[in-house]
């Protein structure tokens, strides 16, 4: 079943580049991997905590090296927000006017790496699926992008591919800092050794730093996040609600599934300059998202700076702030998801996103009104969303349970600047929902036409699942704080 | 059963044999066509190929004596020679697509018109007394290197490596300049001619040095000596001595009891220059980028894959026993770096696509020599099976789509619709260069940057890494204008039954090796 997530649309995209129909082969294949993911979520065992559904094929023996994939409620949860966000990309995406198969393919490549990444147990395989979706990626931007298509295209490629191979390298010295009788790429052989402290204390912090920093380009910490509103804003709506929504989650999934766990004195080690950066992304990028004047750049940037409190989550290295972070990664995919891909709508209709000529848009599209508005509560975090439930998680487990540097409350200041995090980003959303879908309306928009019928499905899918986990957050807790209860436990 | 049994040297004898053979027929037979020369090339070699993986073992280097101390059959020389056959075979299969535009060059050359004339019908100036002139020797000429290349792989003795390298390179004289009317490759073949004399010169002037430190050619006893200090020193056979060194300096050199490691040191930098020429090494790399712009394009591929990874080979177990000097170590960590630098930054620029490769190759030559730091041989094996592929699968595009178009990268604008197999096949060579995982290329790489991190290369590394940033941006420029771009003309490309076969072979290679690399690994350990 696990199986059937990944290969689903790896297959499906290369029979769509043999020339299979390909909406229609995307479309089967993406519900496909929804009803999959769905399957595993209803016969997940929530007493235990090891990986369920493991199925494992030796590839190198002498490395201990082999493909294994298989879930636990960590991956379950990234499998899910890939596969629903997949679902509403394809969706999205609709006909194509310039080779509609190979667009189609790239998204499903997109999809499968990412589904692939979270679902693997190999440190190999997860690391070599993330990098599946590079090229496509550049060829999404590239060919169908819009304005500033090339220097957006060359920009996100060059950064992620230097950010995947620094990432490589923390992968192999985590590796080799193992001893040699313990050294395995089975991420569960590599937590039993780290469990039993045969990571020394130097090791761990220069692996934590290599993945800090090549998980950090990945995900758009702080002072490496250039790439991301410029790709954003350049690339077609579905390519970016795939890539904000799933596949930048690979970073922040990378360091719950490895540095918590394997790395606690690394984390302990480099936490002030982790907190520093992030706040670098909320209140730093945040200002920047304040200033936009295009709505797409908007969503980049806000897409940057809301990864800075998953990552104030991953650094208080608690039960709480981690689960939190588990649940605000889940919320974002899909509020940015939802959020990127009803901007694109708007793009075809009305061939700018610039505020200045936007307005009063929800008089003649009241539905994508209405959807963008869920969008914009969801992502500022109204009570009743996801992200609601995660952000006010990882406020509470920074600020209680955070520790101190010296006598310095790093934690505890971290939390309260981050809190007015939450303050700029009501200022941007708000605004920009006021400027594209209140006021007056001008003339030109006036025929604008509303989202069509079928486009309701996709958008219901995402707010009835930002509802859901809004009202019932327990359903994840339940399923992920066993996981980093048993995480943090080892280390201490 | 016994009498069977295949050793190796058996196989270079063949293959010297068949090119021969190849020579006679083309002489005597005027009338046939000469592609069929070819292709009984490749069946020839691919026979061969296939006995390989049934030869008897040969005896261990220490107790080696006669033949057996200058030619070795280990499991490394063994499959480099597989190696230098696989590559032989595509090399000719790409160079019967490339026959028409040889065959063209040489009817040019009977008219006495200028080259590149549009006008030039290479069908109209086929039926001449002799079809396609020339042809035969185009063909039998890189059996010859084969061969020679074979030898090298074996060879543990400096004499003998100085003679293989030879009739390798000899045969390249001829082949990089064989469609001389081209001023393009006239350059190119001078300029190989001149500066690969210059380094063999390098070459035997180092053996001399080194043969003076040490009394030795042989790589196993020269270890020996250098190791133990110049206790063995005393052990030269003064016979063999007598033919070479005059009698007084032989008698010196046996009466001494320590070594002049400088002196054997200075001979190593000579022999690092010979082969730094071979590999591509920065800053022998200058005569790279003209010579593989100019030279007919399979010859370009050979030079690139099989040239350089004999010269690897031979690289490997020459500083075997300079390993143990911690100078050998930091020089070729400069070339390493000044390699990566210089190959991957000066790729950037360029808008010609042989050239990108020129200087690609000069890159890859680097990662190379950052496995040979790290004296990793099998993460050096697995990146030149890997270069192999991936090398070997681009300049086959490029040979059938430079035909239709050029040579440049704008050349291959939207080659995505105008025969997708093609595109499909340069994005899997392009993104196996660069380093994508699911393809040889990222294995190769990983296996290299795995090694120096095990022996905290950290300049290595961090020059490493930078480089690769660039390598995605000069071999995705390949990829943008293929899937970008709109094509200027919208015909089909053709592509022969042929090379259909070997492009579709060398893309499931490379990607099956980059998910199961251990099989090279088995074939190196059995």
């Amino acid at each position: 079943m696990v199986l059937l997530t990944i290969f689903c649309p790896i297959i499906a995209a290369i029979a769509i580049m043999m020339g299979a129909s390909a909406r229609k082969t995307a479309l089967t294949a993406s519900v496909l991997t929804f009803a999959a993911a769905l399957f595993l979520l209803a016969s997940f065992d929530y007493s235990q905590r090891n990986f369920q559904h493991v199925t494992s094929f030796p590839i190198s023996p002498e490395w201990r090296l082999s493909f294994t994939t298989g879930v636990d409620g960590l991956s379950l949860i990234m499998v899910l927000l890939g596969s629903i966000v997949t679902l509403a990309a394809i969706w999205f995406a609709g006909a194509i006017d310039r080779s509609e198969n190979a667009f189609y393919a790239c998204l499903l490549l997109i999809s499968g790496g990412a589904i692939g990444a979270f679902a693997s147990i190999d440190l190999f395989f997860f690391y070599a699926f993330h990098e599946l979706a590079l090229i496509p990626t550049f060829l999404l931007i590239g060919v169908w992008g819009g304005a500033n298509r090339v220097a957006a295209a060359w920009k996100i490629t060059i950064y992620l591919a230097i950010g995947s191979f620094i990432l490589l390298l923390g992968l192999i010295l985590l590796y080799q800092s193992v001893p040699l009788g313990w050294r395995s790429f089975d991420i569960r052989a590599l937590q039993t050794a780290a469990a039993s402290g045969q990571i020394t204390v130097d090791a761990q912090r220069h692996v934590y730093l290599l993945l800090l920093i090549g998980f950090g380009i990945l995900i758009a910490l702080f002072p490496f996040h250039t790439w991301a509103p410029e790709a954003y804003a350049a690339a077609p709506a579905p390519a970016a609600m795939l890539h904000a929504g799933v596949l930048k989650k690979f970073g922040l999934y990378g360091l719950l599934r490895l540095a918590i766990p394997m790395l606690p004195e690394g984390a302990r080690h480099w936490a002030t300059l982790l907190v520093v950066l992030l706040l670098g992304n909320i209140i730093y990028v945040g200002l920047v998202t304040i200033a936009q004047k295009r709505l797409d750049w908007m969503l980049g940037y806000s897409s940057v700076m809301h990864m800075g409190y998953i990552f104030l989550g991953i650094a208080s290295a608690n039960v709480l702030g981690t689960t939190g972070a588990v649940v605000l990664i889940f919320a974002h995919g899909l509020s940015i998801a939802l959020l990127f891909g009803l901007a694109g709508e708007l793009r075809k209709r009305t061939g700018t996103l610039a505020f200045d000529d936007l307005g009063g848009l929800a008089k003649v599209m009241p539905f994508a009104g209405l959807a963008f508005g869920l969008g914009v509560f969801a992502a500022v975090g109204l009570p009743g969303f996801a992200n609601f439930a995660g952000e006010i998680m990882i406020f509470f487990g920074a600020f209680r349970d955070g520790w101190d540097i010296g006598h310095f409350h790093i934690f505890q200041v971290a939390t309260v600047l981050a809190l007015w995090g939450v303050v700029i980003s009501t200022v941007y959303m708000l605004r920009a929902y006021r400027r594209a879908f209140m006021g007056a309306i001008s003339e030109q928009w006036k025929s604008l036409l509303d989202l069509r019928p079928a486009l309701h499905v996709p958008v219901t899918l995402l707010v009835a699942a930002l509802l859901c986990y809004g009202f019932f957050p327990q359903s994840f807790v339940r399923m992920v704080a066993p996981t980093f209860r048993a995480y943090l436990s080892a280390n201490k | 059963m016994g009498a069977m049994v295949i050793t190796a040297p058996e196989l270079e004898i063949a293959v010297l044999v068949l090119g021969m053979v190849i020579l006679l027929v083309e002489a005597f037979a005027t009338k046939l066509d000469k592609r069929i020369l070819a292709f009984a090339a490749i069946a020839g070699l691919a026979v061969v190929l296939l006995a390989s993986f049934f030869i008897a073992p040969s005896p261990a280097p220490n107790q080696a004596a006669g033949f057996w101390s200058f030619y070795t059959a280990d499991r490394v020389a063994i499959f480099f020679k597989q190696f230098a056959l696989l590559t032989t075979i595509f090399v000719l299969i790409m160079m019967t697509d490339y026959a028409p535009t040889v065959r063209s060059s040489f009817a040019e050359l009977k008219e006495g018109r200028l080259p590149s004339h549009p006008e030039d019908d290479p069908r109209r100036l086929g039926s001449r007394r002799s079809l396609m002139p020339g042809l035969g020797e185009f063909f039998a000429l890189p059996v010859f290197t084969c061969a020679g290349l074979m030898y090298l792989v074996s060879a543990i003795d400096f004499v003998f490596i100085f003679v293989s390298l030879e009739l390798v390179t000899v045969s390249f004289y001829v082949l990089v300049s064989f469609t001389r009317r081209n001023p393009m490759t006239l350059e190119a073949g001078m300029k190989y001619l001149v500066l690969s004399a210059l380094s063999t010169a390098f070459l035997v002037f180092g053996i001399a040095w080194i043969f003076g430190a040490t009394g030795e050619t042989n790589l196993q006893r020269i270890t020996e000596a250098l190791a133990n200090h110049g206790v063995v020193a005393g052990i030269v056979d003064p016979g063999r001595l007598g033919a070479t060194i005059s009698p007084p300096a032989a008698s010196r050199l046996v009466g001494t009891t320590t070594i002049d490691h400088s002196a054997a040191l200075l001979g190593m930098v000579f022999v690092l220059v010979a082969l730094g020429f071979k590999i591509a090494a920065v800053p022998f790399q200058i005569w790279v980028p003209d010579v593989y712009q100019g030279a007919p394009t399979p010859v370009t591929a050979y030079l690139s894959v099989g040239s350089k990874a004999a010269g690897f080979v031979v690289l490997l177990r020459v500083l075997q026993p300079f390993m143990v000097l911690p100078e050998t170590q930091r020089l070729i960590v400069l070339i390493a770096l000044l390699t990566l630098i210089y190959g991957n930054l000066a790729a950037l620029p360029q808008a010609n696509l042989k050239r990108l490769l020129a200087y690609s190759s000069i890159a890859h030559a680097g990662y190379l020599l950052i496995g040979v730091v790290c004296f990793d041989v099998r993460a050096v094996t697995f990146y030149l099976v890997a270069y192999l592929l991936m090398t070997l699968l681009s300049f086959a595009i490029l040979i059938i789509v430079a035909q239709q178009t050029g040579e440049e990268i704008s050349d291959f604008d939207g080659l995505a619709r105008r025969s997708p197999f093609l595109a499909f096949a340069m994005l899997i060579g392009m993104v196996s260069l660069a380093g994508v995982p699911f393809t040889a290329g990222f294995l190769g790489k990983f296996y290299i940057f795995y090694a120096a991190v095990l022996q905290r290369q950290i300049a290595l590394i961090v020059v490493g890494v930078i480089t690769v940033g660039c390598g995605f941006y000069y071999y995705l420029k390949v990829v943008r204008a293929m899937y970008w771009q709109s094509a200027p003309t919208m015909d089909n490309i053709p592509v022969n039954g042929l090379s259909r076969f070997a492009i579709s072979a060398l893309i499931i290679a490379t990607i099956l090796l980059g998910i199961f690399p251990q099989p090279i690994f088995d074939a190196l350990k059995r």
